[in-house]
């Protein structure tokens, strides 16, 4: 058995946040720092530390599929694997997530606030029991837009958890795939630099394809 | 005589998730700069813990056969 390490526990914080947003939508912003650091660590680390080890969602899937034998424990199917969804699904999640900007700066512009979650991308929660009145309503707007994107990838997570294996969502995770194809680009960089340390030499075939 | 030996093999289509590397139980795959997972071939044992967890389905256990080293692939 392997000594488990603080960040083991990270799957607390994750079911943590979704708690806390149906009680004030502001804690979503929260959510920032699941987009921020992975990216921080892949641009400046190189790694997927993130995935490997601080991914709180990525250990609470882990624990209910796995722990809790909530998974099916299916071999996803080929399409899901494929290099085109998920560069696809990035593509896609990234142009929903901007869109979500643009309604935050509309707001910011003088647009009313709308005060629902958008779950998968297409139904309208009425989210109207939250007091946002201190802030200002692009804050609002951010929060409602954010939460959105934080559930609905929770719950596609959870649907994949149950269908094939645990971690499913993992291979499709827009900030999987991201930070994997920033450390590629890196990978690529230091090499083309002469940077490649000796050790790495010989170790590791095919890398980087 | 000869010996042949159970290894896990990763494809390069791995994400690079990390689910391989806590499972297994004798610390041998570790994630080589974020890019993909690598067996340490000293280590593993092939027990196949790995291809249970792996998401993306790119663990294979292949069969290293005596001084040749020659690999056939089993799943």
């Amino acid at each position: 058995m392997k000594q488990k390490r603080w960040y083991d526990y990270l799957w607390i914080a994750s079911s943590v946040y979704l708690v806390l947003g149906f009680f004030n939508i502001l804690f979503a912003w929260l959510g920032l720092i699941c987009f921020i650091t992975p990216l921080l660590i892949s641009i400046i680390g190189g790694s997927k530390a993130y995935c490997n080890k601080y991914c709180g969602r990525g250990q609470l899937f882990e624990l209910l599929g796995g722990g809790f034998g909530l998974s099916l424990k299916m071999k996803p199917p080929r399409f899901l694997r494929s290099k085109w969804f998920r560069y696809g699904f990035l593509i896609f999640f990234m142009t929903m997530f901007l869109l979500m900007i643009y309604n935050t700066y509309l707001v910011f512009a003088g647009t009313d606030l709308r005060e629902a979650v958008t779950l998968l991308w297409v139904f309208k929660l009425p989210w109207k029991w939250t007091n946002t009145s201190f802030v200002s309503p692009w804050i609002a707007q951010f929060a409602f837009g954010f939460y959105g994107v934080m559930l609905t990838s929770t719950v596609l997570g959870l649907v994949t958890m149950i269908l094939f294996k645990p971690r499913t969502w993992c291979v499709y995770c827009p900030m999987g795939t991201m930070t994997q194809g920033i450390c590629k680009i890196k990978y690529r960089k230091d090499k083309n630099n002469g940077t490649k340390s000796k050790t790495d030499s010989g170790v590791v075939e095919n890398i980087g394809q | 005589m000869i010996t042949t030996k159970k290894k896990a093999e990763i494809a390069h289509q791995c994400v690079a998730c990390g689910s391989c590397v806590k499972i297994c139980p004798l610390n041998a795959i570790s994630i080589h700069k974020g890019i993909k997972a690598v067996v340490n071939e000293q280590k593993c044992v092939g027990c196949g813990k790995c291809v249970a967890a792996c998401p993306a389905a790119v663990i294979c256990i292949v069969e290293m056969e005596g001084a040749k080293n020659e690999a056939k692939a089993l799943v």
